[in-house]
Formats: structure tokens, sequence, C-alpha cells
């Protein structure tokens, strides 16, 4: 059984102008021990998506659809409470994308694994202090780092030790989103590193990693999905959908890729036309439609569904030959 | 030769009681030529975009020296001289959001570049409609809108639609395109090129991003620390790595073709 599973899902941010369809039908599966990659460009739904699947959805958010069974357990149905105590940080830890100006400065870290502990387990606070110890020891990171202040790490540090605190109750998925994106490429090596050692030492088995950055997904997640306007346009096998994209979109993101090698050179750097559309009024049809070369009459009109096709899944009417 | 940088130096002191020197730039060394295309490569705090500061004439060096087309540029005091020398070389920063007044409408920027030109006789609203055709923006989708009313390639287009103004010699192009989404990215380096073919412009881009740099350039200049500490062409600078820093850089670069050791 899959680790989760989402079925339906449409989240809406309601606004004085209408809702805002950022996350608009989606179906995904994540898949126990597997890393998947989930990558679209910003403004496609992608921190939404993450954001609901673990039901962290607050007004103006709100899940309008679907069904959310993670573990076993029909989350969707839960209420804030019954997540708090029973799903966040014990089945499920979400880093944030601004983890990195989450952390209080009036705070030691120490504190901060204090409070995240406390919510979930009655334990004393020398308890929790030989926890973390322990589990920054395991982790290579410096263990004086758990009485310094926020202000005193570097980015990288800060980074490593919000993954530590975000996993010490072992949750069974971690969602990690877009942890690199403000990190010099050392340092966000660094943290890969960290996220390949939690799973080599067998604390996180599962995995979802939100980028907008392909090569970085090359580097480390086993599946992908690629979502645009909010709907997943294709999903499989990372070397499926980077090396042998069926999605004209999918192609479109491969093609807009530049990493220092020969074979970017040789291929170079193509754009997609136009740009992605406003999610208050998406295109009819199949919302990639007005900037794709290979619209046929069918996608102006029809939506095209999420179907398997063969290892993968795709939603287009008249994808690339395989 | 178009520029000539020649042991360029900034060290700024920081520090009220306990005072300290911090040498952001220690003796660069650089040559820009006529249509080429350069990239100075480094990360946060390197001193890349302290360098280009002091090109821009917005930064005054600690020593060293500026020459553009032969002229010392350090030595403009008066500001008709500022002007003539800021219409030859352009800047365009990272984030377009903050070269723009977000209470005014967008008509200005692109305005504000006439206080640069001495030609009054111009026809100024036919030129900027002309600028924004070039750079794919109908002219009657953006004039008179606010900023915020613009995506971020729009605005980064607009940052462009003022080199096509001025058509400066050199633009200096800090992370023209890091805010910018992947599908639209190439279509802003077009115009870079369109500019080249037309005008022979030389574009001096300021990143972080060494995919961009081996993709768009003649010539890469490696800054670690405030030193330059390595520069060639592309492929040398890539396939035959000298410096050190220059070694773990490419190593640590994540690739679409190559897996790292041990992931």
């Amino acid at each position: 059984m899959a680790l989760l599973e989402v079925q339906h899902v449409r989240a809406y941010y309601s606004t004085r102008k209408g809702y805002i369809k950022a996350v608009d039908g989606v179906d995904l599966v994540q898949e126990k021990d597997v890393i998947t990659g989930l990558a679209g460009e910003s403004g496609c739904g992608k921190s939404t998506l993450v954001n609901t699947l673990m039901m962290n959805v607050k007004p103006p958010l709100h899940l309008m659809e679907g069904t959310i069974v993670l573990d076993g357990n029909a989350i969707s149905k839960m209420d804030r409470a019954t997540l708090k105590k029973k799903v966040w940080g014990v089945l499920v830890s979400l880093v944030p994308q601004s983890a990195l100006n989450a952390l209080m400065p009036t705070k030691r870290i120490i504190e901060y694994i204090d409070d995240a502990i406390s919510h979930h387990m009655a334990v004393s606070n020398s308890e929790v202090a030989s926890m973390a110890r322990r589990r920054f020891e395991e982790l290579n990171l410096p263990v004086e780092t758990l009485t310094l202040y926020p202000h005193e790490l570097s980015g990288g540090m800060k980074q490593r030790a919000v993954i530590a605190i975000s996993t010490l109750l072992n949750p069974r998925l971690l969602i990690v989103d877009e942890p690199t994106s403000a990190l010099d490429v050392s340092t966000q090596k660094q943290v890969l590193k960290m996220l390949l050692d939690l799973r080599k030492a067998q604390i996180i088995k599962s995995m979802m990693f939100v980028t907008h950055d392909i090569a970085i997904l090359r580097q480390i997640a086993n599946q992908i999905a690629i979502m645009y306007a909010g709907k997943v346009v294709e999903s499989g096998s990372a070397t499926d959908l980077l090396y042998d994209p069926r999605h004209p979109y999918t192609r479109g993101l491969m093609n807009a890729v530049v990493t220092p090698e020969p074979e970017v050179r040789k291929r170079g750097l193509i754009s997609i036309p136009g740009e992605p559309p406003d999610l208050l009024e998406p295109p009819k049809g199949c919302r990639f439609h007005p900037r794709c070369s290979r619209a046929i009459e069918t996608c102006r009109s029809v939506e095209p569904p999420l179907v398997r096709e063969g290892s993968r899944h795709l939603a287009c009417h008249n994808p690339l030959p395989a | 030769m178009l520029l000539q940088v020649k042991n360029l130096r900034k060290v700024f002191t920081v520090g009220l009681i306990k005072r300290r020197e911090i040498v952001a730039v220690n003796n660069v060394s650089f040559q820009v030529k006529p249509g080429e295309f350069l990239s100075l490569v480094g990360e946060s705090g390197s001193g890349k975009t302290t360098t280009a500061r002091m090109v821009l004439k917005l930064l005054q060096p600690t020593s060293g020296s500026i020459m553009f087309e032969g002229r010392d540029v350090l030595g403009l005091r008066r500001l008709e001289e500022l002007r003539g020398y800021w219409r030859q070389v352009h800047g365009i920063f990272q984030d377009p959001y903050a070269s723009f007044n977000p209470l005014h409408k967008i008509d200005r920027v692109l305005n504000q570049v006439f206080t640069l030109i001495e030609d009054s006789g111009v026809d100024r609203e036919s030129m900027i409609k002309e600028a924004l055709r070039e750079v794919g923006l109908p002219p009657g989708d953006v004039l008179g809108r606010y900023p915020h009313e613009l995506s971020g390639g729009q605005r980064q287009r607009i940052m462009v639609a003022r080199c096509y103004l001025l058509r400066p010699k050199l633009i200096l192009a800090d992370e023209p395109i890091s805010m910018i989404d992947a599908s639209t990215r190439a279509s802003i380096l077009q115009l870079f090129s369109k500019l080249r073919e037309e005008y022979k412009t030389s574009v001096m881009f300021i990143t972080h991003d060494l995919g961009l740099a081996f993709y768009v350039s003649d010539g890469i200049l490696i800054m670690c620390k405030g030193s330059l500490v390595e520069q060639g062409s592309p492929d040398e600078v890539m396939e035959h790595p000298q410096d050190p820093y220059t070694k773990k850089l490419r190593e640590d670069v994540p690739l679409l073709y190559k897996k790292w050791d041990g992931f």
C-alpha cells in the first residue's frame, strides 16, 4: 500500500476577486521508501499542494474537495487538534520554504526542540536534551549548535538544524519545500547529503522534495511529478521524465535547464512562449494549450485527465511519441 | 578594448569603536572587448556585485583604475560627464521590482532614460513603444500600468527595453534571470544576443549560476572572497579548472546528465 494517496484534491484561496485555483484536481501517490520530486515553476501550486496534502489548510486556503490518506489514516477528515497531536511531526513533517527565517531570534535551538517534542510526548527537559544530542551526533552536526541562537548559525547550518528538528520524531514522510534555493552550491550539496544520510540511517524512509531546480531532482529523486497551473501533468520515474519526457510542458522545462555540461550546450536553451496563466481564471481545456506547440483542437475545450501510460502518468491529448 | 579594469580594490571599514577592515574586492583586473559576453561568477559575498557597482561608478574604489574606451572613469566628476558614462555603461539589477517605484506607472522608468539622452527633439512616445516591441511587450499591455500588475518576466523585459532606448556599449546585468521562471529565461537571454547582433553591445553577467555563465558567455571570471581566482573560456574553466575553488565549485554544481558520487 502506498504511504500517501491523494485523490481529486482541490484547494483554493478565497479572495475578493474569486477563487485562486492553486491546486485543482490533483491525484498523487507517494510510495514507501521513495524520494519523490515535485517540480514546477513559481506559482504553479506546488507549495500549496504540499501544505494541503498534510492538511495544513488555513483560511484563506480551503480544501474544496478530495481525500488524503496518509499511512492508512484519512487525514482529510481530521480536525486541527487531532492533526496536531497525531499527524504533524509524527506521521508527516514539513520543512517550509521560509524555514531559514522561521526561527525566532531570541530562542536557542534546544528550546525549539523542547517545544516541538512537548506537543507529542511527556518528557523532561533533560531527556529532550539527550535525545537531541544523540540525533545531532548521528547526523554529524556539531552538538554545540544546540545551545546557540539562530543568528549565530550560517544559512546552511540553520537549514540542517531545522531539518534535524523536524525529523526528531522519525515521521513516516518528510516534505521539504525548496530547502536549498537560498544557499550557495557547496552548502546546497551538504544539505542534500544530509537528507540522504537521514535515509541511510533509516530515520526518514520516504521523502517529498519540492523544487524548481530540475538538476537537483536528477541528483536525489527516484520519482518525479511535474505540476503546471494547479495540476499534475506528468509523473513517473526520474530517468523516464528527465530523459524521455512525453508531456510537452515537461520537455519544455527540461529544455530550459542550463547546467555547465557539453550536452546542454549542444541541445541549446529553448524557452516556452508566453507566461504561466492566472489561476483566478485558468484557460479552458488543457491549461497549457495557449503555450503548447503540439496543441490540437481537443486541447482547447477538453481537459485531459491524468491517465496511466506504461510506467508513468500523463495528462495530454497529443503527447510526444515514446 | 572597451573596458579595462586594473588592480581594483575596495576596503570597507566597519564598527564604531573597534574598527575592522573588510577587503570586499582585492586586486581585481579584467577587460571587456566590444561585443563580448563575459560572466563574473561567484557565490554570495564573493565581491562580484561590489565590483559591478564600482564599474558603474556607484561606489568609489579604494584603489585601482577603470578605463572605458581609453578614458579614466574614476576621474569623472561633473554631472554631464557622469551622464555620458551612464549612457554607455548601463546596469540591470537582480530584482527588477526594486528598480521600480510602486507608486508610479511603469512609463516613468522608461521616461527616466531620456534624462541621460541629451537630444531633446526626439519623439519619446514612439521611441518607447518601439523599444517595448523590440523586447516582445505589446505597448498597450504595459504602458499606464503599475509595477505590481506586471509579472516578473515582464518587469525584467522593461529593464531590457531601457537598454534598447539607450543602446549602451556595455550592460552590467546582475543576476538578470534568477527571478524569472525557467520557461521564460531563454527569451530574456535572446534579447541580450539581439542587442549584441544589432549594436555590438557587450554584456557582463554578474551571477552565481555557473550553468548560465557556461552557456552564454565568451569568457568566465571566477571570483572567491574578493579575488579573481580563475579566468578563461567557458570550456577551459569547466573542463580544466586550475584553481582549487573552481574545482570544488564544478564538483558541487548539480548536473543534468551526471550524478554526484555517493548520491
